[in-house]
């Protein structure tokens, strides 16, 4: 048995108020890194697969319908307004210079699927879709969308291969979106043919949910992919200018509202991250630096029992180091309890897209916060250690310090 | 092996106004003999527990040596001046002195704790409850400190000093605070030491230690002379 890993263990066992009291306390501060860290990192990721998936330059909206609230839901939640116009404003905007690529959505209200529930978006195909949801599709059965294909939002419990009943009709899941952390994790995609015959099923069901709307006739918004030769800004201004009764916006624009707010939110945690460990680490010290203090006869007592002042050092260190440590991958614990199965409704509360980093970050995180609540522990307890390690043990012995 | 001290001083800087140097320990020499007690007495402040410290190579002398055969213990590192302490040298510290964690086993073989293989530790148990037999704490080896009287731990402190089978045992006031039955107790465990071959060299104020002593000195404000 080696003194410093035993002698360690057992003085803090030996201390149990005063070791659980500071377990507590590195807990709180491996929590702050953790939870605090992985909100910001989620923020980020959220805000990076939103830029990921922005394959449209140019959202094209009834102008009734424009409110700017309802365009960032939309941008940045993946929200639905359920507002239309005219199909023959496709065929404008189509009409104007500077337009790569096209696309319309409809969007209906929630419809009854039998394994779930979720709105529905309806493109005209897949490759009519393909630019804004490419950049996301995370499995695919290739190909265009046929009848009663669908894709879904990665929240839905359908995988591609299987089926998905609205209003006994049965769909085939031809895709599957990645996560992205907003409302189109529970959103389905799929063709007008498809939607005219849900729409239809739905009436002879005696339910009145789309009485009305005719895909054929609406579209509830535009998406455009500019020419790489034409100025985004030039093609808007041309819409706005031109395409009456409607209202443009870049969908980018919406984006820098985000990260305005995503640096506000991880300054704000950055600053409360930053209070807990300045405060923790001077009650650590405190603790530490008093702990040895009045054991200063104990250590006297190894050093007359052939304790060098090297091992005397390491003594308190390790001890430090037991507590943080074992502190520390508690407050892990507690930090990803708290992320991993309330994410949603921390989403929920902040407004912003969300979306967890991969299991290897989270891993490399925590095993980051680990090693910092140990080094919390070492830096804390140096003072002390470096001092009983100095003094004389006659000194001590004789009272004079 | 023969302890000498030649023209050993210890002096101490005060904190505060006026004269900031106070010698405790004027220019010694002394030699502490094998198989012998040796009573060191005084009055309180005298400087005594100064000049034991630095003969059991605790404290670093402001000048002169404290020889061991032929090593000069204070021109050793820290490192190595530990082990030769380990292995040589036996200190029951003034008052009462214990890890409060380790039980009164693990307390009595502390220094195998720090330096020892598993065979060592077998053997230093069986000495360890042999020496508590003698002293007749046997029965408390598995309490922690807290549970034991004042007799009771300074005979764990000599115990634990004794673990090793040190050349020389330094006892600082071993007997303070005892009542009289187990200050006789002490005086004659430490006697008994002396006259197994270990230099056992004693500071005290006990008028009642000197019976027990071979030889005698005495300290006034940092000197030493013998009676």
């Amino acid at each position: 048995m080696k003194l410093t890993g035993s002698l360690s263990f057992r003085n803090v066992k030996g201390r149990p108020a005063r070791s659980l009291a500071l377990m507590i306390l590195t807990a709180i501060m491996a929590a702050s890194i953790v939870a605090g860290t992985i909100t910001v990192t989620s923020l980020k990721t959220g805000l990076g697969a939103l830029e990921a998936r922005l394959g449209a330059d140019i959202m094209v909206v009834p102008a009734s319908a424009a409110s700017k609230k309802d365009l960032e839901n939309i941008v940045l939640q993946g929200s639905m307004g359920y507002f239309y116009m005219d199909r023959s404003y496709y065929d404008k905007v189509a009409a104007r210079e500077g337009i790569e690529k096209i696309s319309a959505q409809l969007f209906l209200a929630s419809a009854s699927a039998v394994c779930c529930s979720g709105p529905l978006r309806v493109s005209g195909s897949a490759r009519e879709a393909e630019f804004t949801v490419a950049a996301w599709i995370r499995k695919s059965a290739g190909g265009e969308l046929g009848l009663l294909d669908v894709v879904v939002g990665n929240d839905l419990s359908v995988f591609v291969g299987d089926t998905i009943t609205f209003y006994n009709v049965k769909c085939n899941v031809v895709a599957k979106l990645d996560k992205t952390g907003t409302d189109l994790d529970t959103a389905v995609y799929t063709n007008t043919d498809t939607i005219k015959k849900l729409i239809a099923s739905s009436l002879e069901l005696g339910m009145n949910d789309f009485k009305g709307i005719d895909p054929d006739k609406v579209v509830s918004c535009i998406l455009i992919k500019v020419a790489d030769d034409h100025p985004v800004d030039e093609v808007l201004n041309d819409l706005n200018l031109h395409v009456r009764r409607t209202k443009s916006f870049k969908t980018k624009d919406m984006i820098s509202g985000v990260s305005d707010s995503l640096i506000g939110v991880s300054g704000i945690i950055g600053v409360l991250m930053c209070a807990v460990w300045v405060l923790g680490l001077v009650i650590l010290f405190l603790a530490f630096t008093l702990s040895v203090n009045e054991r200063k006869k104990e250590f006297a007592v190894l050093r007359i029992a052939g304790a060098s002042r090297r091992k005397i050092s390491r003594t308190v260190v390790s001890e430090a180091l037991i507590i943080t440590l074992t502190g520390g991958i508690a407050g892990i614990v507690a930090g990803l309890l708290i992320m991993l199965p309330f994410n949603g409704l921390i989403e929920e509360s902040m407004g912003l897209p969300f979306l967890l980093p991969q299991a290897w970050v989270i891993a490399v995180l925590c095993a980051g916060a680990a090693v910092v609540s140990a080094a919390a522990g070492a830096v804390a307890s140096a003072y002390s250690a470096r001092r009983i390690s100095r003094l004389d043990a006659g000194l001590i012995l004789r009272g004079d310090n | 092996m023969t302890i000498t001290a030649n023209d050993l001083s210890k002096e101490f800087i005060r904190q505060g106004k006026g004269t900031n140097r106070f010698v405790a320990v004027k220019p010694t020499d002394i030699a502490i003999e094998q198989g012998k007690l040796t009573l060191l007495m005084g009055r309180s402040g005298s400087g005594k527990s100064t000049l034991l410290n630095m003969l059991a190579g605790l404290l670093a002398p402001t000048s002169g040596n404290v020889m061991y055969g032929d090593s000069d213990i204070y021109t050793l590192d820290d490192d190595k001046l530990s082990e030769f302490r380990m292995e040589h040298i036996g200190v029951i510290p003034q008052g009462q002195t214990v890890v409060g964690s380790l039980t009164v086993l693990e307390n009595i073989c502390l220094s195998y704790l720090i330096h020892g293989t598993a065979d060592d530790h077998a053997a230093a148990h069986t000495y360890a409850r042999e020496l508590m037999e003698r002293f007749g704490i046997a029965e408390l080896e598995n309490e922690l400190p807290s549970a034991l009287s004042g007799g009771e731990l300074r005979r764990m402190a000599i115990a634990r000093a004794m673990i090793r089978k040190p050349d020389v045992i330094f006892a600082d006031e071993p007997t303070c605070d005892l009542d009289d039955e187990n200050t006789e107790l002490v005086l004659n465990i430490l006697k008994n030491t002396a006259a197994g071959g270990t230099a056992v060299f004693m500071v005290t104020h006990e008028k009642d230690a000197v019976g027990y002593a071979d030889i005698r000195y005495s300290m006034n404000a940092g000197e030493i002379g013998r009676r």
